[in-house]
């Protein structure tokens, strides 16, 4: 069943998290530096990760970037980035998320309902500690930077790219 | 005399149940010689991040507990606080908190019957598999999912939690007018419900009854949500406040959750089996009808068939949500004035998934000194372990691949939400 909405234009940008779980507030905080430095033509939100909710974000939306917390092995503060419209998402990164129905579950739901939008990146950091607390590991805290500045370029390149003319990000 | 072998079958990860689990059965022969569902259990966090704090943040600070079932804690923690503070919210304001219910039971049983567990009984790795060949099926639950989140968010505010609610009422009320366009969404999805009700009631069930104990609340009128008294089918009948007297929690070794216990009694079985079985003359009359075209008699007792009673209680959550709708008269403020005062006040409502308790001591400023939760999932923990014991043994001609899947759908049975079990969401798991 193709979805017959109008995509709206610009970017939707969605982080994921949970703020009482250490560094899985990450998704979160990212979206909220974000945040500050887009412009109106892009939307940012947070999300707890529930997957229909993260299907109905993106339902209507052209341009996607999701951003999570992952724990795969990897240094903590790496930063990776997913295609999620040409494959999807890798379970050896993307595994035991905590909801049954997260992330890589509604990529997959929204291709079999061909829901997808044109264009869904993933930036993953990697996780030092997941466990109950209110605080970012050091670790991640310096991966920030890095991982604004990529969705900020990635914002910029497909600007670019497109021809757009709804400028994403603020200069 | 031949020695039996010993047979172990063991999930490390058991798929399509909310936060992380692990399941280890050792068989010898036909014999079932351990169970154990394996729960980790981080410090407990949030009891200890409620000490200290004001009573009014309580359920703001709960709604984190649990992502699925944030409207089910705040309306714990609230009935728990204003117990305390000696008052009881009535009238339109007490309706509301009804209706937000209703929205948060759509949500959490849609999600469970239509994308974790019907894959299971009709043969689908999981409701990705399902959708490419039942896509209508599908967007029918994720539409009916859908018109629970508009009621959460109507009345509950539009951020990750509600955010709407507190300790004697709301924040802000909504005119009559902006239900218009939710009650006709809920006329459809009460009807999607219904086709949800004939899609179960045709799925396939194993033959397995056991004789629970059922514990749920029961009220003068209603179909349980906020109030009632503590009833079993064994007897019991208490008001909530001797919880505490009649229930205690056993730390058990191989899993860090807590399992309850009825004192004298064992183990016990909460949520929509046990909700039916002892509140069946209290849905409204189309639910009740639903039910029997289903084939199900008033009381159920094959925890397989909890997608149906599910599936019930979500036609009843849709009926109720309009009966609501359709008498709202928007009361001229949107909460009772509360004073706390030096006490201890208790919360028992019915959470999707079963009871959940909560107990809070305060001072005469309102700080909370002391916090108990007991979540739904962690009350159903011996119950779940039982069933396996008992369900496996009748299934052992199945091949080892179908048993495993058996038992894993059994465990589904429960929608057990273990991230609320746990206390808290954790994502690391120890694979053996």
């Amino acid at each position: 069943m193709a979805n017959e909405h109008p995509r709206q234009p610009g970017a939707l940008v969605i982080g994921i998290g949970n703020a009482y779980r250490s560094d899985d507030a990450a998704g979160l905080i990212a979206a909220r530096r974000i945040k500050e430095r887009v412009s109106e033509h892009c939307s940012v939100m947070e999300n707890a990760g529930e997957g229909t909710s993260l299907m109905e974000l993106w339902k209507n939306a052209d341009r996607v970037v999701v951003i999570d917390a992952v724990r795969s092995g990897a240094a903590p503060g790496t930063v990776r980035r997913f295609d999620a419209a040409l494959h999807p998402l890798p379970a050896s990164v993307f595994r035991g998320a905590t909801h049954a129905f997260s992330l890589p579950e509604a990529i997959e739901l929204s291709r079999a309902l061909q829901q997808l939008p044109r264009q869904l990146i993933v930036y993953g950091v990697e996780a030092h500690n997941f466990e109950a607390g209110n605080n970012l590991s050091p670790a991640i805290e310096s991966a920030m930077q890095q991982l604004v500045g990529c969705v900020l370029q990635e914002l910029l390149d497909t600007n670019a790219s497109r021809g757009q003319e709804v400028p994403v990000v603020r200069s | 005399m031949s020695k039996q072998p010993a047979r172990t079958i063991k999930v490390d990860i058991l798929a399509r149940v909310e936060g992380e689990g692990a399941l280890y059965v050792k068989l010898k022969g036909d014999q079932v010689q351990d169970v154990k569902l394996k729960i980790y259990e981080p410090p407990r966090f949030f009891e200890a991040l409620l000490r200290g704090r004001n009573f009014a943040e309580a359920p703001d600070i709960t709604a984190r507990i649990c992502g699925i079932c944030p409207v089910a804690y705040q309306m714990s923690a609230v009935h728990a606080m204003e117990d305390a503070c000696g008052v009881k919210v009535e009238g339109q304001l007490r309706a509301l908190r009804r209706l937000l219910y209703c929205g948060e039971w759509i949500e959490s049983h849609t999600l469970h019957v239509y994308l974790l567990h019907a894959p299971d009984f009709l043969g689908y790795q999981d409701a990705i598999q399902m959708a490419k060949d039942h896509p209508g099926v599908v967007q029918r639950g994720l539409q009916l999912k859908k018109t629970g989140n508009e009621i959460v968010t109507l009345l509950g505010g539009r951020e990750i939690h509600p955010i709407n609610v507190r300790v004697g009422g709301f924040y802000k009320l909504p005119l009559r007018s902006e239900f218009a366009a939710l009650a006709e969404r809920l006329k459809w999805a009460r009807d999607a419900a219904l086709e949800t009700v004939r899609f179960v009631a045709k799925l396939p069930f194993p033959d397995f009854e056991r004789d629970y104990i059922f514990v749920a609340l029961r009220h003068p009128n209603e179909y349980p949500f906020n109030d009632g008294r503590l009833v079993s089918n064994r007897g019991l009948d208490i008001p909530i406040g001797d919880y505490d007297a009649n229930f205690s929690e056993e730390h058990v070794q191989h899993s860090n959750a807590l399992h309850s216990v009825l004192k004298q009694q064992g183990a016990y079985f909460v949520g929509p089996l046990a909700r039916y079985g002892l509140n069946f003359d209290r849905l409204s009359p189309l639910a009740q009808e639903a039910a029997r075209e289903a084939g199900l008699a008033p009381v159920c007792r094959n925890p397989f068939q909890s997608i149906i009673v599910r599936s019930v209680e979500i036609v009843y959550a849709c009926d109720e949500a309009l009966r609501i709708i359709e008498q709202y008269e928007r009361p001229e403020k949107p909460a009772i004035n509360i004073h706390p005062r030096a006490a201890t006040g208790y919360g028992c409502t019915e959470a999707p998934r079963g009871i959940l308790y909560h107990r809070y001591r305060v001072d005469e400023e309102g700080t909370i000194l002391e916090a108990k939760i007991v979540p739904p999932t962690s009350q159903n923990q011996k119950t779940i372990e039982q069933d396996l014991g008992q369900f496996v043994p009748k299934f052992l001609s199945l091949p080892e691949e179908e048993l495993r899947w058996q038992c894993e759908q059994a465990v589904r049975n429960y929608d057990p939400c273990i991230s609320c079990a746990t206390h808290f969401l954790r994502l690391e798991i120890d694979r053996v």
